[in-house]
């Protein structure tokens, strides 16, 4: 009936050292559709692919604005994305109250990252399953996190969570280095081309994804879908034009292929 | 306040938070003005350290003026215990920011705007902290002044004064201050507030504490006494002018 017998609750270890139930809670966010977040020095882009629970529903949210300075992106259940949304919200709404000033990320990630470790050390709860991409903008500059189930975070450059992220991952690896200096532009691009890459020969349209960036002078907003259309054909325009280099494609279906352990894999 | 303690009946059938001790609801020891201005480096604060107890000029060494953190300084007039109170708060606030170890720190505003909301719960619970704070900084080079009142009233400004220092010192820095002031033509500046404010502020002492925050952080100087004339024809018969007062 079980997988084995340490997994009943979060709070058993197995003979081997781990925790099976945080485990299975980090399997939930490669369920979700993937989220994509990428980073320059000023700015930091979030981007999600939209999947319809069926074909007779609208898709659900996977990107949320937690207040001017910070959003988030998920994958996993999006009901306890909605319920860490919230609390991030307030999180933020208080210390804007009481200083007058926005949250600093690092702290609010961490405040996130102390509650979703909480739910791994009681027997009476269950971990979210849920992994968020937090991007924000502090006094420090551009920042974006991984948060997962475990209640481990982590600060990246550019990362993928999700079904198919690999490719995404894969694609981010190959790039990041010119980030750190790109223009809003160039991030938005990189970020929809990484999108691309999990669907995986499905055509990318603006309907199937959701954008959205924080920056300098620039409160964290998604992009509408008119502006997405437009960025995507200036895309496919440019990829028309230059169809002749395809080596390069090549060798990044050759990484793809080999097994589901990138060097960021968590 | 006054018409409810003076009224025995009012008193039994009160409500709980005015059956709470109601010494506590008036000053004891004040000290009296603080003056504080921005200069071309950062801000300059003064306050003399006297402590009077009522009207009695009882304490003359009170520091007034402390560091807040890093980047603040905090001036206060007003009952001193509340004040040592404050202190208490915001040792404890910065302390607890300085734990996170990420680099971020509350700056003046942050300061600012925490006391704002201190000094106006406890107003809103009929018990407040009975000080006038001015709060002064520099944090990545923008420099900040500003004021709580015990009631919650808050402001930035570039030149600020509690108490008699409202009435005295402002009228004088309205017209002599200057954005782009040296060290040495603010502390100027401040000395003669000073002045004016010891001559015609009878809780004021002859023994001032000078402190500066600017980028590379806090100085507070050590307190000296100012050079005083009295022998102005106003000081030496105070009610000739003043025909049939007394």
């Amino acid at each position: 009936m079980f997988r084995n017998q340490y997994d009943t609750d979060v709070t058993t270890w197995s003979p081997a050292g781990r925790l099976f139930q945080v485990e299975y809670a980090m399997e939930a966010v490669k369920q979700g559709s993937a989220a994509i977040g990428l980073r320059s020095s000023k700015h930091v882009v979030l981007a999600s692919v939209n999947k319809a629970a069926s074909e007779l529903s609208s898709h659900q949210r996977k990107i949320f604005k937690v207040d001017d300075h910070v959003g988030i992106a998920i994958a996993g259940l999006t009901a306890d994305g909605r319920v860490l949304s919230r609390y991030l919200r307030s999180e933020c709404i208080n210390h804007t109250f009481v200083y007058e000033s926005p949250l600093p990320v690092s702290r609010l990630v961490v405040q996130l990252a102390d509650k979703a470790q909480v739910c791994t050390q009681r027997s009476w709860k269950r971990p979210y399953g849920v992994g968020l991409l937090v991007a924000g903008l502090d006094e420090l500059g551009a920042h974006l996190y991984y948060n997962c189930p475990s209640g481990n975070y982590f600060e990246y450059q550019a990362f993928a969570i999700g079904s198919r992220s690999q490719a995404a991952k894969t694609y981010l690896e190959r790039k990041f280095e010119t980030f750190n200096d790109s223009s809003r532009e160039e991030l938005i691009k990189h970020g929809l081309l990484a999108v691309k890459e999990t669907l995986q020969g499905e055509k990318l349209t603006s309907s199937i994804c959701t954008v959205a960036i924080v920056g300098v002078d620039e409160p964290f907003h998604k992009l509408d879908l008119g502006t997405v259309q437009e960025l995507i054909d200036v895309l496919e325009a440019e990829e028309a034009g230059t169809s002749e280099p395809q080596r390069e494609g090549d060798q990044s279906a050759m990484q793809e292929d080999s097994p589901d352990v990138a060097p960021m894999d968590i | 306040m006054d018409s409810l303690a003076s009224d025995p009946v009012n008193q039994c059938t009160a409500t709980s938070f005015e059956m709470d001790s109601q010494r506590t609801q008036y000053p004891y020891v004040t000290g009296t003005s603080v003056i504080g201005v921005k200069y071309e480096d950062g801000i300059l604060m003064a306050a003399d350290t006297g402590a009077s107890y009522g009207s009695t000029l009882r304490y003359k060494s009170v520091e007034r003026i402390k560091p807040v953190g890093k980047h603040s300084l905090l001036g206060a007039s007003g009952e001193i215990s509340d004040f040592q109170e404050i202190l208490r708060y915001l040792d404890e606030l910065i302390l607890y920011d300085n734990m996170w170890d990420d680099g971020n720190s509350l700056g003046p505003k942050e300061v600012h705007s925490y006391l704002n909301r201190v000094m106006y719960n406890r107003r809103n619970k009929f018990n407040p902290l009975w000080n006038s704070l001015v709060l002064g900084g520099v944090k990545n080079g923008k420099k900040y002044l500003g004021m709580v009142s015990m009631i919650g009233v808050h402001f930035e400004d570039n030149h600020v004064a509690t108490g008699f220092g409202n009435h005295l010192a402002r009228p004088i820095l309205r017209d002599e201050w200057r954005e782009d002031m040296t060290f040495e033509e603010a502390v100027k500046l401040l000395e003669k507030c000073m002045l004016v404010l010891l001559y015609r502020d009878r809780s004021a002492i002859n023994k001032l504490q000078i402190a500066k925050i600017t980028e590379e952080g806090v100085t507070i100087m050590p307190p000296y006494a100012l050079k005083t004339f009295w022998g102005f024809s106003a000081f030496e018969n105070p009610t000739k002018g003043a025909e049939g007062s007394w």
